[in-house]
């Protein structure tokens, strides 16, 4: 991995970005406030819904909130390190990308330290105190495994929404205009965990939960916690391939960012 | 003493024929702008198609969990249409991603604005209608054209109702012009708007009714919200028109209440671009 030279340089740029952030502190204040609110929305619209219907998809409030918690909490921790590889885009548009690329050190940590959003810390921080509420008033026997899963499971969420950045982000190497199509990616992805699978049907559930694999981020993780068996028919134990699943969107990530990379050319000047 | 404001005169037209001539010109403008955007078009109906569907089956899986015939005055044919057309509606009204003037403003472009003989309100009303028009073409039609391919939907009983949606979406997009110019102004002010920008696309799709119709609050929050706000006429007014969940004078009524804003906000606009002119500092060199 990184030798102790690179580790400094990141260290570096890391300390320069929050010092900026930080310089500018009524701002970043509001920045704070300000994204904290659209996951307290996410999860307000699952309390209205529930206002008017006591089922979703067959599980009730509590059993919900679960997978919204986990969803809201992995997708913000998600969003904070590794969603603003979007403004790839940018970079590539205008052909600041070349700066980058110049430098002696992998482009990918590059971009994600140049412009870590540390105004994030607050929604990152909510989504976790949700999913530990959601935890606390589902009703889960804990045994030592559900502890672990309630762990790792949020954790390999993160790692699958970070991977579903850097795949939509990386259709700019070869789309440059593609705009908003990678929010139907990564922002859709974080719609569709928030709820269980059970409400989707037909081959739109079947490309985004099981050929995308956003069912493992936060539905069969969640249904292994309370101990409730799919309605849809899958076994008990896929709730525990989450990790497996992450490290595979993982992989398919570092392809698409690789050949992207490499099939790079510079808008020139 | 007549103060000083950084605008330069404007000239008065004896007649109405020359500034219908200008208004249009500029809409026109504004389509032809936005019709160069083709590959950005693109991702963003099938953007709007994918959260479409995400929506959809949420709505109806609330509607199935209610166990009865409708929810909050919909069924689910009604729910259906109300997330379809919305889908449609969401890049005609365009309640995000407008930081035209905002960005003019912070950069100190927007001092050509006054320089031109057209009020800067009316010049960008101008040409957010002729973007509102290229997006009618092509960003409604997808959703409303695949939603309906995967899901029974709703569509108007009642002849009067396809007049008063097209009027209802009209006002919409001008109220929701005038919200924009509003949050875009402040950075007269603050020059920067992440601020206000970020509240505003909160507020304007939750109370605007993007993500769940308003009918699903309790009345004692849904009356002030139509009432004291304008966010309920962007977005859930014209879709409540069109699904035809009130009889033809309520619709005519919301009509009404979004017109009533429709005149607030833009009043409000004027005002507020009087009162930048008067302290505006334009940035750059």
């Amino acid at each position: 991995m990184a030798e102790p030279g690179a580790l400094r340089a990141y260290w570096a740029l890391l300390r320069a970005q929050a010092e900026g952030q930080f310089s500018y502190r009524a701002s970043f204040v509001v920045d704070l406030v300000a994204n904290v609110w659209s996951t307290a929305l996410d999860v307000a619209t699952i309390l209205v819904l529930f206002g008017v219907t006591r089922t979703l998809g067959g599980l009730d409030l509590h059993q919900a909130l679960v997978i919204t918690g986990m969803s809201a909490c992995a997708f913000a921790a998600a969003d904070m390190l590794v969603g603003n590889v979007e403004r790839i885009t940018l970079y590539v548009r205008t052909g600041r990308f070349d700066t980058v690329l110049t430098r002696p050190l992998p482009a990918l940590p590059q971009l994600l330290l140049l412009d870590l959003p540390l105004r994030k810390l607050s929604r990152a921080a909510l989504g976790a105190a949700i999913y530990l509420f959601a935890l606390g008033s589902a009703d889960i026997t804990w045994t030592a495994a559900r502890a672990l899963l309630a762990v790792v499971a949020p954790a390999a969420g993160v790692v699958f929404f970070g991977a579903m950045f850097v795949i939509t982000a990386s259709v700019a190497f070869w789309w440059t205009e593609s705009g908003e199509f990678g929010n139907a990616f990564t922002y859709g992805g974080r719609d569709f965990t928030s709820y269980p699978v059970s409400v989707y049907s037909g081959w739109f559930r079947n490309a985004f939960a099981y050929a995308l694999g956003f069912a493992f981020v936060s539905y069969y993780p969640a249904l292994a916690l309370l101990g409730v068996p799919d309605p849809i028919g899958l076994p008990g134990w896929v709730g525990w391939c989450a990790p497996l699943v992450a490290v595979a969107a993982s992989g398919v990530a570092a392809l698409f960012w690789r050949s992207g990379i490499r099939h790079y050319t510079s808008t020139g000047s | 003493m007549d103060s000083v404001t950084a605008t330069v005169p404007r000239p008065r037209y004896a007649n109405v024929a020359a500034q219908t001539r200008t208004f249009w010109a500029l809409t026109v403008a504004g389509f032809r702008r936005y019709s160069t955007y083709r590959q950005a078009t693109i991702a963003g109906a099938f953007t709007n198609t994918v959260f479409g569907f995400l929506r959809s089956y949420v709505l109806l899986a609330v509607a199935a969990g209610a166990g009865t015939a409708t929810v909050a005055g919909y069924d689910p044919a009604r729910l259906a249409s109300y997330v379809w057309f919305g889908q449609g509606l969401l890049a005609v009204v365009l309640l995000w991603g407008w930081t035209d003037l905002a960005q003019r403003i912070s950069t100190g472009d927007v001092v050509a604005d006054l320089l031109r003989p057209v009020n800067p309100v009316t010049n960008y009303l101008a040409t957010d209608l002729g973007r509102a028009g290229h997006a009618v073409l092509t960003r409604l039609v997808p959703p409303v054209v695949v939603g309906p391919l995967f899901f029974p939907i709703y569509l108007p009983h009642r002849w009067p109702t396809w007049p008063l949606f097209v009027l209802s979406v009209v006002l919409a997009v001008v109220l929701c012009f005038g919200c924009r110019f509003l949050v875009n102004a402040s950075a007269y002010w603050l020059l920067d708007v992440r601020g206000p920008m970020i509240l505003w696309t909160l507020l304007s799709g939750v109370l605007g009714g993007l993500y769940f119709p308003l009918r699903f609050l309790p009345d004692w929050v849904v009356g002030p919200l139509w009432l004291l706000t304008p966010l309920p006429s962007l977005f859930q007014a014209p879709l409540d028109v069109l699904v035809e969940v009130d009889p033809t004078a309520r619709q005519a009524g919301l009509i009404a209440v979004q017109a009533a804003w429709v005149l607030v906000v833009l009043s409000l606009c004027r005002l507020v671009q009087r009162r930048a002119e008067r302290k505006l500092v334009v940035q750059g060199g």
